[in-house]
């Protein structure tokens, strides 16, 4: 991605095919990213828009000292909280983790099964995206965050450090509470399908 | 006791799992999973998480909603 001062400024004259190319870059990245902290197609496309927008809009604000897709992931990150805090003001505090540390530290029984030599096919049909897509939604807010960035988008620790003003050894923390809870989530599914086979 | 080293090991287990942790500690973590076999297959199907949504976490952005952003931005597509 042309990140140089040179294409900045292009972008920062509205020159359209400059923007084109930062979009036709970055926007699948940006979808992904609101997509899998927002749940929701509609929600996901409304941050994808808002978010480059806000990012044309503001141009003249980037001072170059962070990448420009870090930047741009920052502003999505940004509206699709805001979005998230919008529906859920009333329901569970967003920042109450679903499980404790503890908990994810300490696999149950259906954490302990064995699925790791399962067949790529088993592992990959519709069934098991939903209940992946499912177990990402069911972390808290600022696991998911981590989480969707490093292991989704796959940012380096820095750069995802960067997008949410953590410290990077935050950033290994979270992720790896976050990796821990999504294993205990495909364990149990995959319990319950090793059970249902066998009968 | 048992039960506090595997909680020991599985707090390590972030640089483990990326291929980021020092030498020292890949030897300590692996002493303890070559005795424990529920450790084992704690980090076994840990990274196989991992690889699942690296593999298979990301969607393609589709068609009509690309098209749609474009519009709203003013743009060509392509």
């Amino acid at each position: 991605m042309p990140d140089d001062p040179a294409f900045v400024e292009r972008l920062r004259a509205g020159d359209k095919e400059a923007c084109a190319i930062c979009v036709r870059e970055h926007s699948a990245n940006v979808y992904n990213l609101a997509l899998k902290l927002t749940g929701e197609p509609a929600a996901a496309e409304d941050v994808l828009q808002e978010t480059f927008l806000s990012a044309f809009r503001s141009i003249a604000r980037f001072e170059g000292k962070a990448q420009l897709s870090t930047w741009l992931y920052r502003i999505a990150h940004n509206a699709a909280l805001m979005r998230l805090r919008k529906r859920q003001v009333d329901t569970v505090s967003l920042d109450e983790p679903v499980e404790g540390e503890d908990s994810i530290l300490q696999p149950r029984d259906a954490g302990r099964a064995d699925w790791s030599e399962n067949p790529e096919q088993v592992l990959l049909d519709a069934e098991m995206r939903r209940v992946m897509d499912e177990a990402v939604a069911s972390l808290s807010e600022t696991l998911r965050s981590v989480f969707v960035l490093r292991d989704v988008n796959q940012l380096s620790t820095a750069q995802a450090a960067q997008v949410l003003g953590l410290s990077e050894e935050a950033v290994k923390s979270r992720l790896l509470r976050a990796r821990l809870a999504l294993r205990e989530k495909l364990s149990a599914y995959m319990a319950g399908r090793a059970a249902e086979a066998k009968r | 006791m048992k039960n506090e080293e595997c909680r020991h090991l599985l707090g390590q287990l972030a640089d483990y799992v990326d291929g980021e942790a020092s030498q020292a500690l890949c030897q300590e973590i692996e002493r303890h999973l070559s005795g424990c076999e529920n450790c084992r297959v704690v980090v076994d199907t840990l990274r196989k998480t991992v690889t699942l949504y690296h593999t298979r976490g990301r969607e393609p952005l589709p068609g009509d909603v690309e098209a749609r952003l474009y519009r709203v931005l003013d743009l060509k597509d392509r």
